[in-house]
């Protein structure tokens, strides 16, 4: 993986109480480019994500071990500014979840939190993040209409926009199409594409197919291990893990 | 909505195109050396071929990828398909090119037998169909992909009367024997690029109209089967 490391996992471990959910992951996050995590349901690919913006941190008895960086500096010390931490590596979930406001003020809330109140900056930075999560043109006219009324692809890219807004380096998508609709999911799938051109992002997913299309990367998981990962188009036509191509042409998961 | 895909089917395009301008380049080329008794041109037809072949595994590998991770459907997928068999068959025309420049070099080594009128001809005919199917690959033409499947039967029929005058050559002096098998050769190696444009003109109506009619399937009265 060449043109530079964005986020890397080094024998990373991670328990929930007794149960170790990861075990030894090496995994390197290229720059600009769509790492994909797949694998069957429990393998670890969800709590694998959460630890590189460290949201297992609001689960209560968790446990990590090993090293994450992000742009070589760790991410795991105490004295890592958390919040800081999930700004530069956002995250857009499965279900959409928009705050109960307008779509404008989903999109202002981040940046209101952060200190900014010149109204004429909040609009850019709206009109901005509303274009790069290909929004824009469908909610110009309506910004002050309560995110509830848009359909649930829209939501998600809102959600996508939010997260934008406060000018992250990279977006982890957990399953962000499981809970819309094929037509949403193409044009998702389309913006992840030309998100990677500014962005790094990381995805998990456990439809394989989507994997297939929208990643440059693609990391195979099974019972908290890495079983293999490497260049997407290897992984589908010609991995070298017996496990990967059981699981890429369906014969279990 | 324009989809990344959407680029990736140009590219592959573009490429096929790439490689059907460098097919019809050598079989220009090895013709023009026979005729023009040139060795250094028809020499330059094996460097052709080697990029002809390269772009056959490049294109091979590119619509095997597009398959696996671009779960194409419908027209998409019968374009990769056909984007496939069409780089084989141009690869095809491109040895076709070299066995006539092969021929070319072995007839060098001796006086010409005759005026060449009726292989430049047949050549130049087969040209046009290999032009004209990849037109109508580019065009999704399929009134003019089924024009170049009936040409090949004037090709054919050129290639017998080429064959019946080598005869007469062969059987007047056994001298002539060598040099008018290597020209019947010829007129054989510019049968089969006819053949292999009829080939792609198949393929293109497939692309078009999802249906084959490669040996003659729609003129047969084949039950649909049950799956």
């Amino acid at each position: 993986m060449e043109n530079g490391v964005k986020m890397e996992a080094r024998n990373l471990n991670f328990w929930y109480g007794p149960k170790q959910a990861l075990k030894n992951i090496n995994l390197k996050c290229p720059t600009h480019k769509v790492t994909a995590l797949i694998g069957p349901s429990g393998c670890g690919k969800s709590t694998f994500i959460r630890t590189l913006n460290r949201m297992n941190d609001v689960v209560p008895a968790t446990r990590v071990e090993g090293e994450i960086t992000l742009d070589g500096e760790s991410i795991l010390g105490s004295k890592v500014d958390v919040v800081e931490l999930r700004k530069i590596v956002g995250m857009v979930f499965q279900k959409p979840n928009p705050f109960p406001k307008s779509i404008f003020d989903n999109i202002a809330y981040g940046l209101r939190i952060n200190g900014m109140k010149n109204r004429r900056k909040l609009e850019q930075i709206v009109e901005r993040s509303l274009k790069e999560a290909a929004l824009w043109e469908e909610v110009k006219d309506r910004l002050k209409d309560n995110a509830f009324g848009l359909s649930g692809g829209q939501q998600q890219r809102l959600c996508i926009a939010r997260t934008l807004a406060v000018e992250p380096e990279v977006i982890l998508f957990d399953e962000p199409c499981s809970a819309i609709d094929p037509i949403a999911t193409a044009k998702i799938e389309e913006l992840i594409h030309k998100l990677k051109e500014n962005y790094t992002v990381v995805i998990v997913t456990h439809n394989m197919q989507q994997a297939a299309r929208v990643s440059n990367y693609t990391a195979f998981m099974m019972l908290g291990e890495l079983i293999e990962h490497g260049v997407t188009g290897k992984i589908f036509t010609n991995p070298e893990n017996k496990l990967t191509e059981d699981y890429v042409t369906g014969r279990f998961g | 909505m324009e989809r990344h895909f959407d680029e990736q089917l140009r590219e592959l395009k573009e490429q096929l195109l790439r490689m059907a301008a460098l097919a019809e380049e050598s079989i220009a080329t090895a013709v023009s050396g026979l005729k023009d008794r040139n060795e250094e041109e028809t020499r330059a037809v094996f460097e052709i071929e080697e990029q002809v072949n390269q772009l056959d595994i490049e294109i091979d590998r590119r619509c095997f990828e597009l398959l696996a991770l671009k779960q194409p459907m419908a027209v998409d997928l019968r374009f990769i398909v056909s984007s496939d068999r069409i780089g084989s068959e141009l690869e095809r025309i491109a040895d076709q090119a070299v066995n006539i420049a092969q021929r070319a070099l072995d007839l060098l080594k001796h006086p010409p037998l005759k005026p060449l009128m009726d292989l430049p001809r047949m050549a130049g005919l087969a040209q046009g169909m290999v032009r004209d199917a990849l037109t109508a690959f580019v065009n999704r033409d399929e009134a003019l992909a089924r024009d170049v499947c009936r040409r090949d039967d004037e090709v054919d029929a050129l290639n017998d009367q080429i064959f019946r005058e080598l005869l007469t050559y062969m059987m007047q002096d056994a001298k002539n024997i060598e040099r008018a098998v290597d020209l019947i050769l010829v007129g054989r190696h510019l049968e089969r690029i006819a053949d292999n444009a009829t080939n792609i003109a198949e393929d293109v109506i497939y692309l078009v109209k999802g249906k084959t009619i490669k040996h003659h399937y729609e003129t047969r009265d084949f039950s649909e089967s049950e799956t």
